[in-house]
């Protein structure tokens, strides 16, 4: 099998048979690309999940682009992001076709009353656990504070103001902070 | 346009979410309701969905929304938004650029965005929580009755199991609460 089809269809076997996405998907990268394929090492694999938390997009889009761009530079980059993708695709395309009247059956419409109330539940669970994880300073805390403070306003008063304006003004006043101290910091 | 309105909305999606998934389903939540392409309802179902299915959620999403909104094309075209951030991003790392994450001023950046984004993150599953729980501005007894529950399990799995309960089995389990309460 040559390189371009080996990467296809290794990580359109990883798309289609990884759930939940993200960090569960990078313990079957590892298996695949790393133990099996020895395409790239564990270090590398290390290193891409380190790039992945600061880039943003899929972190499986992130590492199947760079295993793809090593073993066949811009095109292999291109065939193992494609092969990330399709299965997955397909499926939704499958799904959009009918949920709607898929929901309009009682037992699938209270089975999500119920479901939603998990969706909630799960993004609040991933904030709590990043939180924990993230490296805390006075600066990062007050940042977290306020978006917390503001993005509950914006939704509860609905105000208009973007996340992503949000996000722009706490990379600026954190730029700003470390020009400050002259960029002794780190 | 609705072509144009899907690429640029899930390409500031695909430029700003740090973070992964979660950090995706504000932005998404942000452009979707914006557009009115879905109701906050059908959002939520559809995290749901996307979270039960294989795949990146942030592709998942993009394909559903693309697809209801402007068939074939549409789901295509929102993915490939979606997506290219990462893609050129990563391209540019791997080929030129390797030392940019460990400039002092990118760093200075990251560590601005990634504090905001676990607070709108945080924001976010707080607003939906009770906002699920609630009818206009009454309680509704029986959603916060099942929320409480849930998040009972989910805790004591974690001290039990010492790691968390996978999002799939807590989608089917909360599927089942809402059968049983709600009636088939």
């Amino acid at each position: 099998m040559n390189i371009f089809s080996d990467l296809f269809f290794t990580f359109a076997k990883i798309g289609l048979f990884t759930f939940g996405g993200g960090y569960a998907m990078i313990s079957i990268i590892e298996d695949n690309c790393v133990d099996r394929k020895k395409w790239i090492t564990h270090d590398e694999m290390m290193n891409i999940t380190v790039i992945a938390e600061s880039t943003p997009g899929p972190i499986a889009i992130n590492a199947a682009t760079y295993i793809g761009f090593k073993q066949a530079r811009l095109l292999g980059a291109f065939i193992a992001t494609a092969g990330m993708i399709l299965p997955s695709m397909g499926i939704i395309y499958l799904i959009s076709m009918f949920f709607d009247r898929f929901l309009e059956l009682a037992m699938f419409a209270n089975a999500f009353k119920g479901i939603k109330l998990a969706v909630g539940l799960l993004i609040l669970d991933a904030g709590i656990s990043m939180t924990k994880k993230m490296k805390k300073s006075n600066l990062s805390s007050a940042i977290l504070l306020c978006a917390l403070v503001v993005m509950l306003a914006v939704n509860l008063f609905s105000i208009q103001v973007s996340s992503i304006a949000l996000m722009t003004i706490s990379a600026a006043v954190s730029l700003s902070a470390y020009l400050m101290k002259g960029g002794e910091k780190k | 346009m609705i072509y144009l309105d899907l690429f640029l909305g899930f390409l500031k999606v695909g430029c700003f979410s740090f973070g992964g998934a979660y950090g995706a389903i504000p932005l998404i939540r942000d452009v979707v309701l914006n557009y009115g392409w879905l109701t906050d309802e059908q959002l939520t179902s559809m995290i749901a969905v996307s979270e039960s299915t294989p795949g990146p959620i942030m592709v998942n999403l993009a394909t559903y929304v693309g697809s209801t909104q402007a068939g074939i094309c549409g789901a295509i075209l929102a993915t490939f938004a979606v997506i290219f951030p990462a893609f050129v991003i990563i391209l540019l790392i791997t080929a030129l650029l390797r030392s940019m994450l460990h400039h002092p001023y990118i760093k200075a950046v990251l560590g601005g965005l990634k504090p905001c984004m676990i607070g709108i993150i945080l924001a976010t599953g707080l607003y939906m929580t009770v906002d699920h729980c609630l009818i206009g501005k009454k309680l509704d007894m029986l959603a916060a009755g099942i929320t409480i529950a849930l998040a009972a399990i989910m805790i004591s799995y974690k001290k039990h199991f010492k790691k968390k309960l996978s999002p799939i089995l807590l989608i089917i389990l909360s599927g089942i609460a809402g059968i049983l309460v709600y009636g088939i």
